[in-house]
């Protein structure tokens, strides 16, 4: 495990390849590098996209018009909507740390086809461009929210088709990173690691890229529709031209529900990483978790129906997707379950990134009962399109993914940067985030069941107590934000310099130097090991 | 830096996204099912009026392209590079005609009026506006497979020409031929249900 | 890696596959002129079923490929089956 820095090769930050300066970066095909561009893109457009969300919450502090119209309200929740979902929580771990990581873990130098992969990079960046394109010609800004429903989509004077293509070449930028990814891990595996020897990052990877793979054209061919109904008057979703508009919300959702498991799968991956990590124990009923990967994956993709319990389906299908809503749910505790397993009688180390994933466990739980009450039909029915729907998704995509995110951020950052962070620093900004959180969602869940509809800039004055309360917290959240953001910026230059392996980890990542060399490995590991074995 | 090559991943990349090509129009035929479901006595007559020879012709002239691209790779795996080159050219040849019968198919409806958005289909009822709008859209979309598969077999060409296809590294042809059979299975669907469903 | 020739498909075998096709195109267009009520829709995807196979199994190599590729074609065309009768369990009981 010793690994002596200076006379190996350079690392991949320091290396000089045939161009200099940013050329060096996007025209990299370096895995590492490459998860870097995503990571830099993906930051940004978070801070824009909470930026809007904190405006949307300062909006919503009283009744009535405070800092923007309606209009101006539903253009914002549009472009937080696109931008939050289809450009950082379903890149953002696969993308990111999945790109970084995945060939590591596994002991590959790179990707199965690296030019694709920069590529993939290419089209995330033509996408997002499309939907900031949208926003800023045409008479109107797209105000339909991040769902484009039809015939809405197709009538509005919103500024539509630049925002679905945006997001259907953001797709086709998640396709090809699945694809990619599955190639790798089927063919690039190192020698002696089996299936069942691969850690479990990689398998929700794996899991993941099967539903980008599988889902992802579905709302593609449905994008692609709008498009054509835009363009041509077609009627496929068109009730005067006797199309069906709730066949558009099936089509949508048959990817828009599994793509919730692409969020929420690698965070949870990244998750299993770090819990064995820092209770230096082997990871509690291994074949359970890489089950329940695959479990949540195919049960997933059948559940899409309980978006639409309010859009008059029959009642058999009511029935089938209510059933299969709550089978979901079994796999996602089995993971629960055995992560806290894991911890049982351990000695564990308590570090910023072992802190997030607690508050991941924490707020995911909250967010995964409140998803069973949803998808309960009876319920549903009164807590349809209220603030209760809006709470309980972002606890799973902010509070579960997003904190994910910032969990893997910790755990990798020294691997990554050749940098350790200010542990003070970090602890401090995710105790503030986490307060933040807490005050500004929970109140939403009370809001919901009162009755207080999503996606309007005004509302009735008996919600206003709580909305300032929610209100000041999303203040809080957004101070947590910075600060740890910032404290992750002024590490790379005042950090320590990270040993090989700060955390005392034991899978292959932590084998290499920190930052790691262009060709990861010097030799090619041999397996003998399943992962996490630390005794 | 081509320091090593891995057939098998290249080639488990191609049908990955044949998977996603699949699902593509996956989404397409669940939008037919439930029209033709709702609809099912306007699409049966809407369907006479589509040319079954011409489709016939069409389907027998993908499969032959199939065949002929299939062809092509056992002569690049027997060295025969010029037979190899003939059956892509075919190949090709067989592609374009296929374009060439739908355009005069398609301009034969629209020359009646019969297109989305037109006033002649928007008298009529509301499952010929959507038999024909799936009719466009998806033959229109297979279309547009057709002319990328079409470039596609165009560079793989050039490639045997220069060499860089040989008999020991052919998975390029094979991905291309692969995509062109895709392209047909697709076709061996949207014949019988927009042609023959009378 | 592998740099092998991999398998070779005679041209007699190919060319037995598409004159098969071709038979199964005409059958189909001939079924439809007899009335078979409901089952000519059946008949005609049936043909088209059996033709896909053959396009599948011979033409895309499939018969000569591992298993996985077999189980994941398999595995797709379930999908958009499943995907296609949960949606119409929808319309069909509305």
């Amino acid at each position: 495990m010793s690994v002596t820095a200076g006379m190996t090769e350079p690392s991949y930050l320091e290396f000089k390849g045939k161009y200099k300066g940013i050329f060096s970066w996007i025209f990299s095909t370096d895995h590492k590098r490459i998860a870097l561009l995503y990571l830099f893109s993906i930051l940004s457009l978070f801070a824009i996209g909470a930026t809007l969300g904190l405006l949307m919450k300062f909006e919503l502090i009283a009744p009535g018009k405070t800092i923007m119209d309606a209009k101006a309200y539903n253009a914002f929740f549009t472009l937080h909507g696109i931008i939050m979902i289809f450009a950082v929580v379903i890149p953002g771990l696969p993308a990111v740390f999945g790109n970084f990581m995945l060939p590591i873990l596994i002991g590959a130098k790179d990707v199965a086809f690296p030019r694709l992969n920069l590529f993939s990079w290419y089209l995330y960046v033509a996408g997002v461009l499309l939907v900031v394109i949208a926003q800023f010609t045409g008479d109107q800004a797209p105000d339909t929210g991040w769902t484009f429903y039809a015939p809405y989509s197709f009538r509005t004077a919103g500024n539509m088709l630049p925002a679905v293509f945006g997001a259907f070449v953001l797709g086709f930028s998640s396709i090809l990173t699945g694809l990619n990814f599955l190639v790798t891990i089927h063919r690039m595996r190192a020698p002696g690691m089996t299936w069942l020897k691969m850690p479990l990052f990689p398998w929700t990877l794996y899991a993941t890229a099967w539903i980008q793979l599988l889902a992802t054209p579905i709302v593609g061919i449905t994008l692609l529709m709008i498009v054509a109904e835009r363009l041509f008057n077609i009627g496929f979703f068109d009730p005067t031209l006797g199309g069906d508009p709730v066949l558009y919300q099936h089509l949508f959702w048959t990817y828009s529900h599994p793509a919730v498991y692409i969020m929420i799968l690698p965070a949870m991956g990244a998750i299993s990483e770090i819990i064995p990590t820092f209770a230096r124990k082997i990871i509690f009923g291994y074949k359970f978790m890489v089950a329940s990967s695959l479990l949540i994956a195919f049960v997933g993709y059948f559940v899409w129906g309980h978006h639409m319990f309010t859009a008059n389906m029959s009642g058999q299908a009511l029935y089938v997707f209510s059933l299969l809503t709550f089978l979901v749910a079994i796999p996602s505790a089995i993971k629960v379950f055995n992560w806290i397993s894991t911890m049982y009688k351990a000695s564990i180390d308590l570090q910023t990134p072992f802190f997030w994933a607690m508050a991941f466990i924490l707020v995911f739980m909250i967010g995964g009962f409140s998803g069973l009450i949803l998808g309960s039909l009876a319920a549903d029915v009164h807590l349809h399109d209220t603030h209760f729907v809006v709470a309980h998704f972002h606890f799973i995509v902010f509070g579960g993914t997003g904190f994910s995110f910032f969990a893997a951020m910790h755990h990798w950052y020294p691997k990554i940067t050749g940098k350790m962070y200010d542990t003070a620093w970090a602890n401090t900004g995710l105790t503030v985030l986490f307060i933040g959180f807490i005050t500004l969602y929970l109140p939403m869940f009370y809001m919901g069941v009162k009755g207080m509809p999503r996606r309007y800039f005004d509302y009735d004055e008996v919600f206003h107590a709580s909305n300032i309360i929610s209100s000041m917290g999303s203040w809080v959240l957004y101070a947590g934000l910075l600060i740890t953001v910032i404290n992750l910026f002024i590490s790379l230059k005042r950090g320590k310099q990270a040993p090989a392996n700060p955390w005392g980890g034991s899978t292959l990542e932590w084998t290499i130097p920190s930052p790691p060399p262009v060709e990861n490995f010097e030799e090619t590991p041999i397996i003998t090991k399943g992962p996490y074995s630390y005794n | 830096m081509e320091e090593h090559r891995d057939d098998l991943a290249s080639k488990t990349g191609m049908w990955l996204f044949l998977f996603t090509e699949m699902l593509l129009f996956g989404g397409l035929f669940i939008v037919y099912s439930v029209y033709r479901y709702i609809n099912a006595d306007a699409f049966h007559l809407a369907a006479h009026e589509l040319s079954v020879p011409i489709g016939t012709i069409n389907t027998i002239i993908l499969l032959i392209s199939s065949a002929t691209i299939a062809m092509s790779i056992t002569a690049i795996q027997k060295e025969n590079k010029k037979l190899s080159l003939l059956l892509l050219t075919i190949t090709v040849l067989l592609g374009l005609t296929f374009l060439v019968n739908k355009y005069f198919e398609w301009g034969h409806h629209i020359k009646e009026g019969i297109y989305p958005g037109s006033s002649a289909l928007s008298l009529r009822g509301h499952g010929d506006v959507l038999f024909y709008g799936l009719y466009y859209f998806m033959t229109g979309l297979h279309a547009l497979h057709i002319i990328i598969g079409l470039i596609f077999i165009g560079f793989i060409a050039r490639m045997i020409i220069h060499d860089k296809i040989t008999s020991d590294n052919h998975v390029l042809l094979e991905n291309s031929g692969l995509y062109w059979h895709l392209v047909d299975l697709i076709w061996i669907f949207l014949f019988p249900l927009f042609y023959l469903i009378t | 890696m592998e740099h092998d020739k991999g398998h070779i498909i005679p041209y007699r075998t190919l060319l037995f596959v598409v004159t098969g096709l071709i038979m199964l195109t005409l059958i189909s267009v001939a079924v439809t002129k007899i009335h078979l009520g409901t089952l000519t829709v059946f008949t005609a995807l049936l043909i088209a079923a059996i033709k896909s196979a053959f396009v599948l199994m011979i033409f895309m190599h499939l018969k000569f490929e591992t298993r996985f590729f077999k189980i994941m074609v398999l595995a797709v065309i379930a999908v958009i089956g499943v995907v296609i009768f949960i949606t119409l369990l929808d319309y069909l009981y509305r």
